[in-house]
């Protein structure tokens, strides 16, 4: 990954077009500059940095109910869980297709039918809410893989500890907060870790869904740089892009891999 | 402890409800898909089953392609990133050095960042090269995707063994490549498979690249999948078949291997 690396750093230092060869040449830091000028760019960072923080904290949130739910015994708890982490293995484009078109379509979608069924308005939810919208397919997509982990986690809990504070006359709450989330503080680590990993490169459920739009209401990082790239051709520009969120991402990575670091024993 | 009998059953409404709610998008694909054109855009729940979405995804012969594709780049990218992380895990939990902790830091940041800073030299690099659109050049980038991960969990499994056992077959006069074959290999193959199946799974569901480096000889069912957002192509019923054929073997897979799922992907650190 060294070789592309580099090759994108020397880019975003050239004028490079790849409709018009005849545009070519050093010309410093304008591709930065002109970036740093265009409010799409700042945009693009904060939906990048909305998206991440806001997925984090509804899976990590329901993530961890869910785990706390099905540690309980229950009929069919079993089959009930498989259903719950389903939505983890659906790929990308097809969970963005099913919800754009299936669910949240104001006409065809099932939110839209229910709310007309109700006398009310459906909601444009791509049109009104955008981002919220990609925010929520998103975390459909990983709220099943913070629960996984989380369930397994919950699962090793000593249960002697448990007793032990209920005698003490511990509620429910208070067993919750002083037993059970101290115990899951590692795995909630690992999971914000991954998850990380992995939102700091949502593509196909904006590519899909919005395409960016409307407007750069949804675009994130890697659109706008994909986006200049291959449907701008400006290779300068998006090299420029991609340095900037390469920077970007080392400095999210920097204090994750030193949080999480401590906690992985190598 | 038994619950009371109330409370069991308002357990498993609660569960069962968050469980269906969760579902509910996949299950309403499922239930679409076997709508008549004409019905699928409406909600309603009455409808007689049809599998003609199916045959009609099938009788396009570019389907098969896509799920030969599909089939081919992920089961090529795993045995590739396989074959690069088992060396790579081996050296680094048997004969670690001082940067070992150092450099398997630095290769899991390099997951972290996005793929779009390289895609444009990759774009340019695989047109020069005539591998754009290519199943080789996808192979190479799935299998260079996730070597970080893979590497990382081969790392966590190999440094359970204990060394004893190596050292064993090594004064019995087994070189390193017999260690690896007849000693390490069997003893972590639950760790390897379980690497596998990741490895799979994020390469069946991958997005980014085949959608960027493809446009018809190599490209995977995502990138099918993804042909049915455009305007023209809207017809609910085929793209929920469509969606349900790329999604359930995966599912399936998935289903059966959560456990191995969980105790690689946190590399051993959650039991």
């Amino acid at each position: 990954m060294i070789v592309p690396l580099v090759m994108t750093l020397w880019f975003s230092f050239q004028r490079y077009n790849l409709l018009d060869p005849t545009v070519s040449g050093f010309v410093g830091f304008d591709n930065y500059n002109y970036l740093i000028n265009d409010a799409n760019f700042w945009a693009s960072i904060i939906n990048t940095l909305l998206l991440i923080g806001t997925v984090l904290v509804i899976t990590v949130v329901g993530g961890v109910l869910l785990a706390v739910l099905f540690d309980k015994d229950f009929p069919g708890r079993n089959i009930a869980r498989l259903f719950a982490v389903a939505p983890f293995f659906v790929m990308p484009t097809v969970a963005a297709l099913i919800w754009k078109n299936l669910i949240l379509h104001p006409i065809y979608g099932v939110f839209g039918s229910f709310a007309l069924a109700l006398g009310l308005e459906p909601i444009d939810f791509f049109g009104q809410y955008p981002l919220l919208s990609v925010i929520l397919i998103v975390s459909w997509e990983w709220t099943p893989f913070a629960f996984l982990i989380l369930l397994t986690a919950i699962q090793s809990m000593d249960r002697e500890q448990l007793e032990a504070a209920r005698m003490d006359g511990a509620g429910a709450i208070a067993q919750f907060f002083y037993i059970v989330l101290p115990h899951l503080s590692r795995a909630i680590s690992v999971v914000v870790m991954i998850e990380t990993i992995f939102l700091l490169t949502i593509f196909a459920e904006i590519f899909v869904t919005t395409a960016g739009g409307p407007g750069n209401a949804t675009t994130n990082l890697a659109f706008l740089i994909y986006a200049r790239a291959l449907l701008e051709f400006d290779v300068g520009g998006a090299s420029a892009g991609g340095v900037i969120a390469i920077i970007l991402a080392n400095i999210v990575a920097a204090f994750l891999v030193r949080s999480i670091a401590r906690r992985l024993e190598v | 402890m038994q619950a009371s009998p109330a409370r069991q059953i308002g357990l498993a409404l609660l569960g069962w409800g968050v469980a269906f709610l969760l579902f509910f998008p996949i299950l309403w694909m499922f239930l679409v898909s076997f709508k008549a054109e004409s019905e699928a855009i409406l909600p309603g729940l009455t409808f007689t089953p049809t599998t003609q979405s199916y045959s009609q995804v099938l009788a396009r012969a570019d389907y098969i392609t896509f799920a030969i594709n599909s089939v081919v780049i992920s089961v090529g990218g795993t045995a590739l990133a396989l074959a690069f992380a088992i060396p790579a895990a081996y050296a680094m939990s048997f004969h670690p050095t001082q940067r070992t902790r150092g450099t398997l830091l630095w290769m899991l940041s390099t997951k972290m960042l996005p793929p779009v800073g390289v895609l444009v030299p990759i774009y340019l690099l695989f047109r020069t090269t005539g591998l754009l659109d290519s199943r080789i050049g996808m192979i190479i980038i799935y299998g260079l995707m996730n070597l970080p991960i893979i590497v990382w969990m081969l790392f966590t499994f190999f440094k359970e063994v204990p060394k004893e056992i190596l050292e064993a077959g090594r004064m019995d006069g087994a070189g390193t490549a017999d260690e690896v074959r007849h000693i390490l290999l069997p003893l972590t193959l639950p760790g390897i498979a379980s690497t596998g199946l990741l490895s799979l799974i994020l390469c069946w569901n991958e997005a980014f690249w085949s959608l960027n480096l493809t446009t018809s000889t190599a490209a995977p069912l995502t990138a099918f999948i993804a042909s049915f957002s455009s305007p023209q192509g809207l017809f609910f019923a085929k793209l929920s078949a469509a969606s349900t054929m790329a999604v359930a073997p995966i599912l399936v897979f998935g289903w059966l291997s959560q456990k191995q799922l969980v105790q690689g992907l946190t590399f051993g650190a959650v039991k």
